[in-house]
């Protein structure tokens, strides 16, 4: 019986192989978050002092809109081949799935901060690569796929699968999105750490409390 | 499963629970509208408070046991709870919404505006909204075992987001008064309650609880006699 980490990485590195051989989605998720960018720019008038402040605002409307597309392929790819039911049929602790679909999911959204940011960077002339911002964006996704990866889970069963993820996820990761928000455009605006840590602190609970839950109810998710 | 001409009859407490809900409703309008004296500085519009904070009572009354009998259900695997969840979602959603938009037409007068982003306005549009996706979910799903246990895990992951909502925009300071417990000193529009508007406000909480149950047991009922239904059209179908 394979160890718990090995299953998690296997489920991981199966994720992985599977987009190196299509490079469909990381490329959709990639001109996907150019267009929203763009589009950020027209409809709000951009000039150099709105772009610092609402940067963090238009990077993370960016991420959570770019974030559903790959979500929402993480387990509907799983359940069209009739693949899910092989995964857990691996006699392995059904969570060890779980965790590597959300690292998965998790490298996915980096990757794509990691082709943004510099993007953003360039394109408005905000520099956000202090440490501050980058923890924060770290945090936030970690936050985000936990709930994300345990949704898409349900939603790739439904009908209306695609357009139901979004309607389950956004009222849910809510306080991501304010903490994230809030915490990096303190940093960027140069605020003391006083004022940061209260946003820090609610992000990083949320991190802990919904990894928590969704390793408790993940199981009820996949009992078939 | 054999018919069960009991299920169809309506149960005599219920019947009970329908007139005393019809009497303490008539009792609390009075209250509300007669009894409770004009509050000084608002004016007549402070009266929507009671039944404003009675249906938000009301609301949230409704997604706790909702959010209960998910947990229920996942335990027990009996379909009751999955029934009496999708009841009190239903009844909830209407009241909060009923909750927010009697809130926004006393907003108007005593903060000048229909709207604005306070933590309590905001976290209960959240949960509606919440809500609302746990409907949408249910209706993709066909299979009823599944959409029971689907339901039940979404309301329980709301259940843990929810406060987090809550606290996350409460960073910011607040502007909804706190009528009950302390004030906060940012709060604009509250007001000490006299004793008449005490006994018209607890009166409003105890008939929008009867109100409440009531509606939650007939949705209940309604939802298991659909159960029903389908079994028998399914064993017609065999």
């Amino acid at each position: 019986m394979p160890s718990y980490w090995s299953a998690v990485r296997a489920v991981l590195w199966k994720d992985l192989a599977v987009e190196w051989r299509s490079r469909q989605l990381l490329a959709a998720m990639l001109a996907f978050a150019v267009l929203v960018i763009l589009i950020f720019n027209f409809s709000l008038e951009l000039d150099a002092v709105a772009r610092r402040t609402v940067a963090a605002g238009v990077l993370w409307s960016t991420f959570a809109l770019a974030g559903t597309l790959g979500l929402n392929r993480s387990f509907v790819l799983e359940r069209e081949g009739g693949a899910l039911d092989g995964l857990l049929l691996a006699p392995v602790d059904r969570s060890a799935v779980f965790f590597g679909k959300l690292l998965a999911n998790l490298l996915f959204l980096l990757i794509l901060a990691i082709f943004t940011l510099p993007l953003y960077a360039l394109l408005y002339n905000v520099n956000v690569f202090i440490p501050g911002p980058l923890l924060v964006t770290g945090l936030g996704m970690l936050g985000y796929v936990a709930a994300g990866t345990l949704l898409a889970a349900m939603a790739s069963a439904a009908r209306t699968r695609d357009l139901l993820l979004p309607m389950l996820l956004f009222p849910l990761v809510i306080p991501v999105l304010i903490t994230a928000v809030r915490a990096s455009s303190g940093f960027l605006s140069g605020l003391e750490m006083q004022y940061i840590w209260p946003s820090l602190n609610v992000l990083i609970a949320y991190d802990l409390i919904m990894l928590a839950t969704a390793y408790m109810v993940f199981d009820f998710v996949v009992e078939e | 499963m054999k018919a069960n001409p009991m299920q169809a009859e309506k149960p005599r407490l219920l019947r009970v629970l329908e007139w005393l809900t019809v009497i303490s409703l008539a009792v609390a309008l009075y209250l509300t509208f007669f009894y409770a004296p004009r509050e000084a500085v608002m004016g007549e519009v402070q009266r929507v408070f009671y039944f404003h904070v009675a249906s938000g009572w009301l609301g949230m009354m409704a997604f706790i046991i909702a959010a209960v009998a998910g947990i229920a259900y996942l335990s027990r695997r009996d379909m009751r709870w999955d029934v009496l969840a999708v009841a009190c979602v239903e009844i909830g959603i209407i009241y909060a919404f009923i909750n927010t938009a009697s809130g926004s037409i006393w907003a108007r007068p005593a903060w000048n505006t229909w709207w604005t982003w306070d933590p309590r306005l905001v976290t209960s549009t959240i949960m509606i909204l919440v809500y609302i996706a746990y409907l949408m979910l249910r209706q993709g799903l066909e299979d009823p075992e599944q959409r029971a246990r689907f339901g039940a895990v979404y309301s329980l992951v709301a259940a843990v987001t929810v406060p987090l909502t809550y606290f996350s925009i409460r960073i910011w300071r607040t502007l909804h008064p706190v009528v009950i417990g302390s004030g906060s000193p940012t709060a604009e529009g509250g007001f000490d309650m006299t004793s008449r508007m005490l006994v018209a406000f607890l009166f409003a909480l105890l008939t929008f609880t009867f109100l409440g149950v009531t509606l939650i047991w007939q949705r209940y009922r309604l939802g298991q006699l659909n159960q029903h239904v389908e079994q028998l059209r399914a064993e017609v179908q065999d």
